[in-house]
């Protein structure tokens, strides 16, 4: 282990180096670039014994990751917003076709209007795409989420693909100390790949085969189990990561919750600056806590239970919309607990979200008047 | 020429009586033997060799999507070769998912230079899907997407030139064949396995459900094509054109066009549009 | 239960699904006039003519092309 000051792209290019995936199929995008960069460098340099795949889309770079997990190989790609976008299709297929892949995305807006800022759009959109979905915080939790996330992702109860998903320029661009792991300890964490799968003359398979309607609902069946097996395979993966490299990770992470009168969820890189509004409204006496969802997808459902409804309301910060609905954490939490929950619009295409945004939602969530409200919003422009 | 008495692509699979795509690929794999993995596109092919929970594959095989076989064939390629794998990675893929969809994803492998071969298997329309149009469609043809009416005669663009397209990314092997034409296209196939880098075959193939005429006649459709010179077989070898085969003597266009369900409604005018077109192509190629 | 990612790990399966049932005709190839051109081998969608020229009927589909492209008219097409 050495401590680095990294950017969360430079913490994730580091992880993958010490995951030796033999595969890399990128196409650069604004905020993700430097990743495909960083890889670049590693691949030109002999650090990372991997065949990288300047692919002409993202559309390629996710049909090559398949076919290249299709024939046995740990595989890693990155992208962000119009990217994933353009990837949709094949998302579907990885999943569908159990290849455990494990992309990052930076977090950015979708288009129109076109914008490079962040926002959680790109990755809420692909929620029911059959990946796995893990939300990082800062660059040492990237770094870790992409080990973790091949450890799940390549267990032979999950097989299903994971997306890191790190919010763009809030981590991709922005320098934090953070320890990066020695390739022994990675080594002893993550195995080496074994495929279910694989093409080989000598054992011939046929993947990606075509159903009809006898088989497709048991094969889509097969993806929700598998995805309801994770926990326990995510549960245990953070327990053993806790114990080799000493740092804790769960599905939620409570911030103040005990006594929390009002408990604000939220994703990603918000929640530093939730953290420290929290600290601030218990000086002043307020009962509110943060309860960070760091496994999107699988829902964690009985953790978020567990905490949430001793809460008397709950005020569920969203980056991405689904118009008419609200938030999709929103309605995700509203579905799925017995919580007073109310739902806030805040941060798309990168407006910040301020200390004083946290405490408005607050105000809003003591004396609601909406269900949900869009916060930040400039009036005179709307 | 060393040819496989080994089956790689099993019967039983759905295609209709008659079809000529798996005459194409059974014929490529026996070119090609065991050492080798296939790609393919969405479309009839894909649907017809593996109806889940059966295969028609005797080699490994990966389905993916309509458009990005070449994308998920650079996949493979890669992950074989970083296994120290040396099997050969061949994609089959239908006009639609070549011409049309799948052209930038093609475009993509071959100008990195994959050592990969990639099969396009023309039966110039979207079978799979109820026969529409798609760019490799010829002049005048009726699809359900072309049909001929009070305004229109059919397909009013010519047929898009793939080969030529794969030529001018400097692909090292270009050569297009027919399945009527067995030996030309298995040699093409083996030179394609031996050259170093990318090599792309567009293979004419005759469908009796498609273009309307009796299954037997799969093999017969595809060599008037190439006797009338309305496909014509040649390679490009590190640039360098030649024709492989030239009929004795040209037979008539109309023998060709006649034949079918597709050509049917056009009139002498057009037909001789279609005549003069070819003679000057076939003027030009010294055929 | 459905293989994980509807793989199918046993080649050439579709040997299960006996499509000889489809054929309405039936070509008989006379082996004293064959002459060994293997044309029917080559073109046989279903690559159901084995290199004796044996015709596995389980397959045959009944398309008539082995019969079309024989250069000596071995094979005859029959109904049933
Ligand atoms: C993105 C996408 N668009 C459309 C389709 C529907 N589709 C499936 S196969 C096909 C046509 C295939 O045509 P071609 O590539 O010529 O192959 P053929 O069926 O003729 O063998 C179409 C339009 C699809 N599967 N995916
Ligand atoms: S429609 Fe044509 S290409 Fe498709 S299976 Fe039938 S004959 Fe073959
Ligand atoms: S009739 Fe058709 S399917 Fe049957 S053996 Fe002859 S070519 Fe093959
Ligand atoms: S096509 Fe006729 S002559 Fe040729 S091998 Fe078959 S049966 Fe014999
Ligand atoms: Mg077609």
């Amino acid at each position: 282990m050495v401590k680095k000051v990294f950017t969360a792209n430079r913490s994730v290019a580091e992880a993958v180096k010490l995951a030796k995936p033999q595969v890399v199929p990128v196409y650069p995008i604004t905020p993700q670039t430097t990743i495909s960069e960083y890889l670049a460098q590693f691949v030109a340099d002999g650090d990372l014994k991997a065949e990288y795949i300047r692919v002409e889309s993202e559309h390629s770079a996710i049909s090559a990751a398949v076919g290249a997990s299709g024939a046995g190989v740990r595989v890693f790609s990155a992208t962000s917003s119009q990217g994933l976008a353009l990837m949709h299709e094949i998302l579907f297929a990885a999943a569908g076709m159990r290849s455990p892949i494990v992309l990052v995305d930076a977090n950015r807006s979708l288009s129109a209007p076109l914008s490079i800022w962040n926002d959680q759009q790109d990755t809420i959109s692909e929620r029911d795409s059959g990946w796995l979905q893990i939300y990082a915080e800062n660059a040492q939790e990237a770094l870790d989420s992409v080990l973790i996330a091949y450890r799940v992702a390549e267990d032979r109860d999950v097989l299903l693909p994971c997306m890191v998903c790190i919010d763009g320029y809030f981590l991709t661009h922005t320098v934090e100390p953070l320890d990066v792991p020695s390739q022994e300890e990675v080594d002893q964490f993550l195995p080496p790949y074994k495929p279910y799968v694989f093409l080989d003359p000598e054992n011939p398979m046929s993947i990606g085969t075509f159903t009809d309607p006898e088989y497709y609902m048991e094969a889509r069946y097969a993806i929700e189990a598998a995805m309801e097996r994770s926990k326990g395979v995510i549960a245990k993966a953070n327990k053993e990561f806790a114990e080799i490299f000493g740092r804790e990770y769960d599905f939620v992470e409570p911030y103040r919750c005990d006594d929390a009168e009002i408990i604000i969820v939220a994703m990603g890189s918000v929640c530093g600056t939730i953290k420290d509004v929290i600290d601030s409204l218990r000086d002043e006496g307020e009962k509110v806590g943060l309860l960070k969802l760091r496994v999107f997808r699988p829902f964690p459902t009985k953790e978020l239970k567990e905490i949430l409804e001793k809460a008397s309301k709950v005020a569920v910060l969203d980056k991405n919309i689904s118009f008419g609905m609200g938030g999709v954490l929103y309605n995700d939490i509203k579905v799925k607990t017995n919580a007073d929950v109310y739902g806030f619009i805040a941060g798309l295409g990168g407006r910040d979200i301020t200390p004083e945004y946290v405490r408005e939602i607050v105000a809003k969530t003591k004396n609601p008047t909406h269900e949900v409200e869009w916060i930040g919003l400039k009036k005179e422009e709307v | 020429m060393e040819i496989s008495d080994q089956e790689f692509l099993a019967p039983g699979h759905r295609g209709c009586a008659g079809c000529g795509a798996t005459v194409g690929v059974r014929l490529a794999l026996k070119a090609l033997g065991k050492n080798t993995v296939a790609v393919s596109a969405t479309g009839c092919l894909e649907v017809i060799t593996t109806p889940y929970p059966e295969t028609a594959w005797d080699i490994p095989w990966i389905h993916v999507a309509f458009e990005n076989a070449a994308a998920v064939a650079s996949g493979v390629e890669r992950a074989l070769k970083s296994q120290g794998k040396d099997a050969q990675v061949v994609a089959f893929a239908g006009d639609g998912g070549t011409a049309d969809i799948g052209l930038q994803a093609l475009s993509g492998a071959m100008e990195r230079g994959h050592n990969i071969i990639y099969i396009c298997y023309d039966n110039e329309a979207y079978m799979n899907t109820g026969v529409q149009r798609s760019g490799a469609t010829p002049y005048g043809a009726s699809t359900t997407t072309s049909p001929p009416g009070k305004e229109s005669f059919g397909e009013d663009k010519p047929k898009k030139n793939i080969p030529m397209i794969m030529a001018a990314h400097g692909v090292p092997y270009v050569a297009t064949a027919s399945i009527a034409y067995p030996e030309d296209f298995m040699k093409k196939v083996q030179k394609a396995r031996e050259t170093d880098g990318p090599a792309y075959i567009h293979l004419h193939q005759p469908c009796t459900t498609g273009w309307g005429y009796d299954p037997s006649k799969t093999i017969e459709m595809g060599r008037l094509a190439v006797e009338t010179g309305s496909w014509i077989l040649y390679e490009i070898e590190e640039g360098e054109f030649r024709v492989t085969y030239r009929p004795l003597q040209r037979k008539a266009v109309d023998e060709y066009l006649m034949a079918q369900k597709r050509f049917k409604h056009l009139t002498d005018e057009e037909r001789e549009r279609i005549q003069k077109n070819v003679d000057a192509l076939c003027t030009e190629l010294k055929i | 239960m459905v293989n994980i990612g509807a793989c199918v790990k046993e080649p050439g399966s579709t040997r299960n699904n006996k499509t000889g049932s489809w054929r309405t005709f039936k070509p008989i190839l006379d082996k004293e006039k064959c002459i060994d051109c293997e044309n029917c081998v080559l073109f046989c969608p279903e690559g159901c003519i084995n290199k004796d020229y044996d015709i596995d009927y389980d397959y045959c589909k009944g398309c008539g092309i082995c019969a079309e492209e024989c250069p000596v008219k071995a094979i005859k097409m029959e109904r049933g």
